[in-house]
């Protein structure tokens, strides 16, 4: 759903998939802070739609997916 | 104009060699990484991704003009079944499997976010196969005669070894952790 990706501002994680690059939180620096070893920690914040799908697009290990949901 | 067109084959060419070797190289350095520093890998990542695709722009510039121009008989053939040049056709058969093994990298890549990754993973590997592949036809063909040309492929040879030679005894920077977390056992 293209309408939908364009305008989220939020990612959802897969944390099987992810490998602690650190993309998300150079790119997302509202919503992702890094844990002691490099993984993502997500807060219920929004970063710029733009900002979300580059991130989405440049996680080396394609870990992100655009959301609209606040994360539990 | 033929002549003009021959020297526009080979500038890309090598201009492409350069560009695949610097891809190659950042793309290791992304997967074999000792310590995350996100921006560093926010800039690699993208570089590793556009300077790709740039490549993809320049080599596709190399394989037209080198099937336009009649100077040496490379027909339009040869863009894509290796081996059927008339002239070199060993060394021209190389450079064509490189392009074919590219091309379906570039478009695993594009695709990537619709095809499963463990398909994407498979085609993007091949890459280990696609530089040598293209650094044998760049230096048998391309750069014989002129010897800055030649440097710059050794150079492009030199830089993608240490590279991976690097690649291959880098670990995941917690691989140790991991290790040590399996070999205490589940009790």
């Amino acid at each position: 759903m293209p309408a939908a990706r364009e305008q989220a501002t939020r990612v959802a994680v897969d944390r099987i998939a992810c490998t602690g690059h650190g993309v998300c939180a150079a790119l997302l620096p509202r919503q992702i802070t890094l844990d002691e070893w490099g993984y993502p920690i997500v807060a219920a914040a929004d970063d710029p739609a733009v900002d979300v799908e580059a991130a989405v697009r440049l996680c080396p290990a394609r870990a992100l997916r655009p959301s609209r949901t606040t994360p539990q | 104009m033929n002549e003009l067109l021959w020297y526009f084959s080979r500038a890309t060419g090598v201009v492409s060699m350069v560009l695949l070797t610097t891809t190659l190289v950042l793309g290791m350095t992304l997967s074999g990484r000792r310590s995350a520093r996100p921006a560093t890998s926010t800039v690699v990542a993208g570089l590793h991704r556009w300077l790709g695709l740039g490549m993809v722009a320049f080599l596709v510039g190399h394989v037209t003009t080198a099937v336009v121009e009649t100077y040496v008989s490379i027909g339009p053939l040869s863009a894509l079944v290796p081996f059927t040049a008339g002239y070199q056709p060993l060394w021209v058969g190389l450079g064509t499997i490189a392009f074919d093994i590219l091309l379906a990298v570039a478009v695993t890549s594009a695709l990537r976010h619709r095809i499963s990754e463990r398909a994407w993973r498979g085609v993007h590997l091949a890459s280990y196969l696609l530089w040598p592949t293209a650094l044998v036809h760049g230096f048998m063909l391309g750069t014989s005669d002129q010897p800055l040309l030649r440097l710059v492929t050794v150079a492009c040879g030199v830089a993608g070894m240490l590279a991976v030679s690097w690649r291959i005894q880098a670990t995941h920077h917690d691989r140790e952790h991991r290790r040590s977390v399996t070999a205490q056992g589940w009790s």
